[in-house]
């Protein structure tokens, strides 16, 4: 697989204003985001996470090294209509970022912008807004929808381009548990059948842990990056970067402390109900 | 209660008014605005009602909505009916203290009653059949001329259908602003204008604070989306004029053709 986003010794600084000393998100960071995977980045707040979302698609320029993106030099100016057809992004806030008052208005927005005849816009509105599972809600006014419902709205206005690459920035942060689940499924399921890489932010270690490769940053640092399970494990780590592991994997951790011998890669409900099982079973 | 607004509303529906192309609709209501500025008495305003009711006919809009949405004018125009009753000169009909009001008086504040409900009606009827967006497009398209002249009018479409996306966001905020304050013992319904109109700063200033943070949020969104002015842009929906709109055109212009001829023979 290819490299679809390549940080190479990027460092960023917010520059220094009237009200904030100039301050340093991260440095010489090194980062390599291949073509059709699904990338879950967990930190705290401050973590740089968000800044780190912000290079993909050109929003915040590198103060220092590059950012390639599908080939692109985000310093580029002149490419950047062409990063950001390749590299969607989705936002915390779904309100903020719809932009007409009619769903399928409001998805065809991207493709309108990108200059596309009319009959093909129709063509990817019904497409994306079918992905999304929100079809059936094309004519309604969006504020009347819920959070979840907007915010696949707002994903199917970014599928709409027929990006390579999602990156969503917290985007169920807002939202109720089944507005969250919902998001989740469309996302993952976006890149098992549609093959767009997805790069999800989050501070949810249930969503992280559904994804084909976890990075966990602290103060702007890499500190971890492997399967969800593998991270997992390090419980340590992940505490001392003020995370808290799965219920799952706490549960197990604890009962190894007691002095009981059980992986702690099974994450799933389901996968540590049976590791107990076979325990109790196996003690007795 | 500020869910009460009617503020262009939009009633959806499929009637022939509804399906005419918003370019025709913008230009038959600036051409009603002339025709009711042009019609000079009784035989004319009767016409031009009669083309006002039976639009109303056909576009299925009750009475009872037409009044509602009256109800907040209804001080402008007792206003409006008063002063010229008062301050019309000519002949004499009723006198007492320092007050006369005189025949042209009355005369002239039926005719402005019957006018400015008939003009709000009117344009009424436009946002009452025609979908924000559907106008905003219309709009842009009826103006693109103005392009040559270097008026934004791309930016001036774009602006006016994001606030009108807006206005349903922000009155939810504020509905929750006004429950928040309420919450911390602010009190908004005692007191004289002045403490009133003092006890709105609390709800204001989060207010524009939050819009400021919303327009900044969006304006992201909206270059992530790949949004770099009018320039190579283009629509999904293609207006197209159909028979049905030349029609509509053809009696907005007899209409006013009609009054212009009557104003000559004074009626």
């Amino acid at each position: 697989m290819s490299e679809l986003i390549k940080f190479e010794n990027t460092t960023f600084a917010y520059p220094e204003s009237s009200e904030n000393l100039a301050q340093l998100v991260f440095e010489n960071l090194n980062l390599e985001i291949e073509e059709g995977s699904f990338v879950a980045v967990l930190g705290h707040n401050g973590s740089g996470k968000s800044t780190l979302a912000k290079h993909m698609n050109s929003v915040l320029l590198p103060s220092g090294g590059k950012v390639w993106i599908a080939g692109y030099d985000s310093l580029n100016e002149a490419d950047i209509i062409n990063i950001r057809r390749n590299v969607g992004m989705v936002f915390q806030n779904p309100d903020n970022q719809i932009v007409s008052n009619v769903v399928e208005e409001d998805v065809a927005f991207a493709p309108e912008n990108l200059g596309i005849p009319p009959a093909e816009i129709r063509q990817r509105v019904d497409e994306a807004l079918k992905l999304v599972g929100m079809y059936d809600y094309r004519d309604h006014a969006p504020h009347l929808l819920s959070g979840g419902q907007k915010q696949r709205i707002a994903i199917a206005g970014v599928i709409a381009m027929r990006p390579r690459c999602i990156v969503l920035d917290e985007p169920t942060a807002m939202l109720d548990p089944k507005g969250r689940k919902d998001v989740i499924e469309t996302i993952s399921r976006l890149n098992r059948e549609s093959g767009i890489t997805v790069v999800l932010i989050t501070h949810h270690m249930s969503e992280a842990a559904r994804a084909d490769r976890l990075i966990v940053m602290s103060d702007g640092k890499i500190i971890a990056d492997d399967v969800p399970q593998n991270v997992f494990c390090d419980v340590k780590l992940l505490n001392s970067a003020g995370l808290t592991v799965p219920d799952t994997t706490a549960l197990l951790y604890e009962l190894n402390e007691l002095g009981a011998d059980l992986p702690l890669k099974a994450v799933s409900v389901s996968e540590c109900a049976e590791v107990l099982y076979d325990y109790i079973t196996k003690g007795n | 209660m500020l869910k009460d607004i009617t503020l262009g509303q939009y009633f959806p529906g499929k009637t022939f008014i509804h399906r005419l192309d918003p370019r025709t609709k913008l230009i038959i209501t600036v051409l009603y605005i002339v025709t009711l500025f042009t019609a000079h008495w009784l035989v004319s305003y009767a016409l031009v009602l009669a083309f006002l009711l039976m639009c109303l006919r056909v576009a299925k809009i009750p009475l009872v909505t037409i009044g509602k949405s009256l109800k907040p004018l209804v001080i402008i125009i007792i206003l409006t009916a008063v002063l010229n009753m008062f301050y019309t000169p000519g002949e004499e009909l009723v006198s007492f203290w320092r007050i006369t009001i005189t025949k042209e008086g009355v005369f002239n504040a039926v005719k402005m009653v019957l006018r400015i409900t008939m003009l709000i009606t009117g344009t009424f009827m436009l946002t009452y059949t025609t979908s924000p967006i559907m106008l905003t497009d219309g709009l842009e398209m009826l103006l693109n001329p103005l392009k040559k002249i270097k008026v934004p009018v791309h930016e001036l479409a774009m602006m006016m259908s994001i606030a009108l996306r807006f206005i349903p966001t922000l009155i939810e905020e504020t509905d929750k602003i006004i429950s928040a304050q309420k919450a911390r013992g602010a009190d908004f319904e005692s007191g004289n204008i002045m403490q009133r109109a003092k006890a709105l700063i609390p709800i204001l200033v989060p207010l524009f604070i939050s819009s400021f943070r919303r327009a900044d949020e969006l304006a992201v969104a909206m270059e992530c989306r790949c949004y770099h002015g009018g320039e190579g842009r283009t629509r999904m929906r293609i207006l197209k004029f159909s028979a049905n709109d030349w029609i509509a055109l053809g009696i907005g212009v007899a209409l006013l053709v009609t009054v212009i001829v009557l104003k000559v023979f004074g009626l």
